[in-house]
């Protein structure tokens, strides 16, 4: 486990921190009263972040319905609370009425929102479920592969949960499944250069 | 994927966007490559449709917009390879949200993938349903979802199943078509099948009482048997954590278990031993284990009561608590709360523990804390509780006081055993976090004072003292020289010692520093100077011989920026000067003993909307509306009244005239709440002159003998402004006392006029809901419009999830505060929410306003709407 927690930073992102999100004029809403915006959701999980520790975010999943206004928002307040979290606290944040628990693994934060009453032990154990994969999948994956390959870590989000619920208790049978995927998506490509290499002959 | 392509690849813009040193060069590579994408999504080549999208994916991600490339994800949803759909619904994930209409565009391909003979394309389709679908969707596509939960690989009907749940949380009516769907996959067993089989269940139970019969009589004993054989089951690598049998499963079964046991005591007897069991078995020492003990303790909880097993749960609690984790002992605290419920005494052993987690320096364990400790308050350990709090407000951190003392101003006020312990322990908030304390708390506590008479010397001694310590808490200041104006002459002279204090010698010189000190410091906002400033006027009486030195003081806010103050500071001054001509006692003597039901009637009624407190005592006071029309009636006759009070006997004259003695019957009307409820109580509080117009037109009616009098004042007002006899009469009065104040302008006496004339509307009623409206007028601005909305459920079932949205046509500017809860008890539940109207074209057109409300009534939406056209005119 712990070659997982220690999710190697990328020396490559020393950058310093400014959020690209800020730069995103967000009006306020006159007609309808704020909170009446936010989803009135369901399920266990309303969205997940990935959001490094500068702040940027590394992957977003929104299982209640959320305007691209209020994703913004979402985001840049969240990532403001939890960034700014010392060490040894809880990985717990009330937020709006809602619940976000985090956990930190290397540079990067995972985030879930929950009601204010599921159990957030078991969203703990969720989010190290995920991380597990994604390092079995990478093997001994950093913040880099994800930045690069986002997309894989969106396709594996996809077969954990879908509409906020969990899926798939087995990491093997995720696993199983996206190779499954994978070499379909690389025998299209062959096929696809095989055709392109008989065009680029006879042109 | 095309060699031809002249496009950057995926890999490389996003070298390049991370290479950008400076947020503008990143902006200018992400213009670049959207004018790249578009370009080639204009020659429309199918082979870079792939690439475009993931780099508009990932450009989405930094949060520029992208919604040119929504189009792009369904055109490769509509292309026959794998790769390219897979992308394409990653993208419709990614991209586009339920509410966009483009996605009904999808509906189409959804419905063939569905059909689709590679499992993994159904998969994908699955998936985007599940995550993404609306209402609309869910109807059209129910069908096929339904099918394919019986599909021959357990890949797909678990997607199937959780797509379901998704549907049936969408369309409610759908549930009873896929109860028997999903009692069939409780018998599976492939773990994420049972797994999603089991929520999808739940989730049917909890919105579907039919569904909740039917799984309670037919499931119930195979649950408990699959959860049996779960937590029995040997070591399964595959879905082991941390020495449990998949924890996840553990979990799901729990949590349906709850619903079917929950009210039926049946139920709840045949898993008592398997709950017992999973209590007392799971391994405790890491995350996995406590989140099935977590589960477990939920579910015995929430069933019928089986007091073994709740013993049991609690035990488990204690354990959490005690823990050194963090998040274990968050969310002990958290479930103690509802614990509480059954067993408060098992709770209260806690006490000492949970005490010390509202010191600990996570703030959110603090939270939970705090809200435990105030709910395990009582009559019997408010004492030592409070005590224990208000030790912690001296060092807790800054941004905690708030909370920290808003919670122990709401336990002391329903838990004080006795007045003077009250005031001591407010006193002591006030102190240490003064300037966190709201209004409504630091007005109650006023109103406790002025109740308390034997107590009023201890409490002005005991604020003269905290004030010299604690001067920069704004609040404890207001306070203070609220006392000081009323009991100036108590701290003096120290009348009324109590045996516990120590003796102070305050001279009146000290006392009127403070005050001054209070007004001249340029931090103290408006409404601490303008009561400073009445304090002053009090005190010029109480303490007749430095009233020149108060003369002064009052005299420098003649300078003042506030027109307010100024006006007062004119107002009083002229008053002091006539002093010593005329007795004035009935003005400037302390305030009749507050009413502390109306007041709380009223607090309760507008306590989420702080009200303004911004110091207007007779612009916008209730009794004003008698005053406002005389003095205008009087000016014409004003220089021969102003010729009485020269001579000595001038106020007599007017009491003679008038036949009664001011002094006794501001007893009776004092004792009468301020008549209309669109004021606050501190206005009256304030307002100097309230008593006397009151008084007099009551004594002008009875003078006159009109029909229907009696001493309430408030009925006296209102046949004062029906019938014109009295009003003359009280003109003749009024006018004379406000007369003597010279500079009174008429233009707020106009307002007074204006300000109570609106009286509270039905906005609008149904056969479960009724809206009214109060109006109140901020004073300077007649353009805009206080509406205090209040919701009342008159339906027997409880409302969730309320809220309120409103639209105003164009020349009318609408602000919404929050509502105080989104939830509404059935049988005459509340909600209030504050609304502010600017109405540009005021006085040429009247307010209207279209509103609709949303709530959820026993799990079902319910939408109502209107148009609100009745509101008084003038607004």
């Amino acid at each position: 486990m712990d070659r997982l927690m220690s999710l190697c930073v990328p020396s490559l992102n020393l950058r310093m921190h400014r959020s690209l999100i800020d730069s995103l004029e967000i009006q306020s809403c006159y007609l309808l009263s704020e909170h009446s915006c936010l989803a009135s959701g369901f399920g266990s999980i309303h969205f997940v972040l990935l959001v490094s520790r500068q702040g940027k975010v590394r992957l977003t999943k929104w299982y209640s319905p959320y305007t691209q206004k209020e994703r913004s928002k979402v985001i840049r307040e969240l990532s403001g609370v939890i960034l700014n979290r010392g060490p040894k606290l809880c990985n717990f944040v009330e937020w709006r009425g809602y619940k976000v628990v985090y956990k930190r693994y290397a540079s990067l934060y995972f985030c879930m929102c929950i009601d204010a009453e599921d159990n957030e032990l078991e969203v703990l154990e969720i989010i190290h479920h995920y991380v597990e994969i994604l390092d079995r999948y990478f093997g001994s994956v950093c913040e880099l592969d994800l930045i690069f390959n986002f997309h894989k870590a969106y396709y594996i989000l996809d077969e954990l949960l879908i509409a906020g619920e969990i899926q798939e208790s087995s990491k093997k049978t995720v696993a199983r499944i996206i190779s499954a995927q994978d070499e379909m998506v690389e025998a299209a490509k062959e096929e696809a250069g095989s055709i392109s290499y008989i065009i680029a002959q006879a042109s | 994927m095309n060699p031809f392509s002249s496009s950057t690849r995926l890999r490389d813009m996003i070298r390049s966007i991370r290479a950008c040193k400076t947020a503008a060069e990143e902006r200018g590579v992400v213009r670049k490559e959207c004018a790249d994408i578009r370009a080639s999504i204009n020659e429309n080549d199918p082979h870079d449709r792939h690439r475009n999208l993931a780099k508009l994916m990932f450009i989405h991600m930094l949060g520029y917009p992208t919604h040119f490339g929504q189009m792009e994800c369904l055109k490769l949803i509509a292309s026959p390879g794998f790769p390219e759909k897979r992308i394409g619904y990653l993208g419709l994930m990614l991209l586009l949200d339920e509410r966009q209409e483009v996605l009904m565009l999808v509906t189409n391909s959804l419905k063939q993938d569905l059909n689709h003979t590679n499992q993994y394309v159904v998969g994908l389709a699955l998936c985007a349903l599940g995550n993404i679908c609306s209402a609309e969707m869910a109807r059209d596509l129910a069908p096929e979802v339904e099918r394919l939960i019986q599909f021959r690989d357990p890949n797909i009907r678990k997607k199937a199943a959780l797509c379901s749940t998704r549907i049936v949380r969408k369309v409610p009516d759908l549930a009873e078509n896929f109860i028997n769907a999903a009692s069939s996959l409780l018998k599976e067993k492939h773990h994420g099948v049972l797994i999603t089989g089991v929520q999808l269940c739940y989730e049917l139970c909890t919105i579907n009482d039919e569904a909740l019969e039917f799984f309670r009589k037919k499931c119930t004993e195979g649950l408990i048997k699959t959860l049996r054989d779960i937590t029995n089951s040997a070591y399964q690598p595959e879905y082991d954590v941390a020495g449990i049998t998949d924890p996840f499963l553990h979990i799901r079964l729990l949590k349906l278990l709850r619903v079917l046991g929950h009210g039926d005591a049946d139920a709840s007897d045949l898993m008592t031993d398997i709950l017992a069991q999973v209590a007392t078995k799971t391994e405790s020492n890491k995350n996995a284990g406590n989140a099935v003990l977590y589960e477990c303790v939920e579910t015995i909880m929430a069933i019928e009561d089986t007091s073994s097993l709740r013993v049991l749960a609690i035990n488990i609690l204690g354990r959490f608590l005690s823990n050194r984790d963090n998040n274990i002992r968050y969310v002990a605290l958290n479930m103690l709360m509802k614990a509480i419920a059954f067993d408060d005494q098992a709770v209260q052993r806690h006490r000492v523990t949970i005490l010390e987690c509202v010191k600990d320096p996570d703030a959110s364990i603090r939270k939970r804390a705090l809200e435990l400790v105030s709910l395990l308050v009582n009559e019997n350990n408010v004492k030592q509780l409070t005590k224990e709090l208000i030790d912690y407000l001296e060092i807790s951190d800054e941004d905690f006081k708030e909370d920290l003392s808003a919670k122990i101003c709401s336990i002391v006020e329903k838990f004080s055993p006795e007045k003077i312990w009250y005031i001591d322990q407010m006193l002591k908030v006030l102190s240490e976090a003064g300037k966190f304390v709201k209004d409504d708390v630091w007005h109650a506590l006023i109103v406790v004072i002025t109740n308390a008479s034997e107590l009023h010397g201890y409490t002005v001694r005991a604020l003269y003292k905290a004030f010299l310590t604690y001067s920069e808490q704004e609040t404890l200041v207001r306070v203070a020289i609220w006392c000081i104006g009323e009991y100036g002459d108590l701290l003096v002279n120290n009348v009324g010692m109590l045996g516990i204090e120590d003796p102070i010698t305050v001279t009146e010189c000290d006392a009127v520093d403070v005050i001054v000190d209070a007004i001249t410091r340029h931090n103290s906002d408006m409404t601490t100077k303008a009561m400073a400033l009445v304090a002053l006027l009090k005190l010029s009486s109480r303490f007749p011989s430095i009233s020149e030195r108060i003369k002064d003081v009052i005299l420098k806010q003649k300078g003042s920026l506030l027109l307010e103050m100024q006006q007062r500071a004119i107002e009083f001054n002229s008053i002091v000067e006539r002093h010593k001509n005329i007795r004035w006692s009935s003005l400037v003597e302390r305030m009749p003993v507050l009413d502390e039901a109306t007041f709380n009637v009223r607090r309760a009624g507008s306590l989420p909307a702080s009200v303004s407190t911004m110091a207007k005592p007779s612009v916008s006071i209730p009794n004003g509306v008698s005053a406002a029309p005389l003095v205008d009636l009087l000016d014409l006759g004003s220089d021969d009244i102003l010729a009485a009070p020269s001579s000595s006997s001038g106020a007599d004259f007017l009491q003679d005239l008038l036949g009664v003695d001011l002094g006794s019957s501001s007893a009776q009307s004092g004792a009468t709440p301020a008549p209309k409820a669109s004021t606050d109580l501190l206005l009256d509080i304030l307002s100097i002159g309230t008593p006397s117009p009151a008084q007099n037109s009551t004594s002008a009616i009875d003078l006159l003998s009109t029909a229907d009098m009696n001493n309430n004042s408030s009925t006296a007002l209102d046949t004062l402004s029906s019938s014109a006899q009295p009003h003359i009469a009280t003109t003749a009065s009024a006018g004379g006392m406000f007369d003597l104040l010279d500079g009174l302008s008429p233009s707020p006496s106009k307002e007074a006029t204006n300000g109570p004339a609106y009286p509270p509307i039905v906005a609008y009623e149904s056969s479960s809901l009724k809206i009214e409206f109060t109006f109140s007028k901020p004073s300077g601005n007649p353009q805009t419009t206080n509406v205090e909305a209040t919701f009342i459920n008159i339906s027997p079932n409880t409302f969730t999830d309320f809220v309120f949205q409103a639209a105003v046509p164009k020349f009318l500017q609408l602000h919404l505060d929050p509502a105080s809860s989104n939830t509404l008890p059935a049988n005459g539940g509340k909600v209030t929410q504050n609304l502010r109207v600017t109405n540009s074209q005021h006085g040429k057109k009247s307010l209207v306003m279209r509103m609709r409300i949303g709530y959820k009534m026993n799990g079902k939406d319910v939408l109502e709407e209107g148009q609100i056209n009745n509101f008084p005119r003038g607004l």
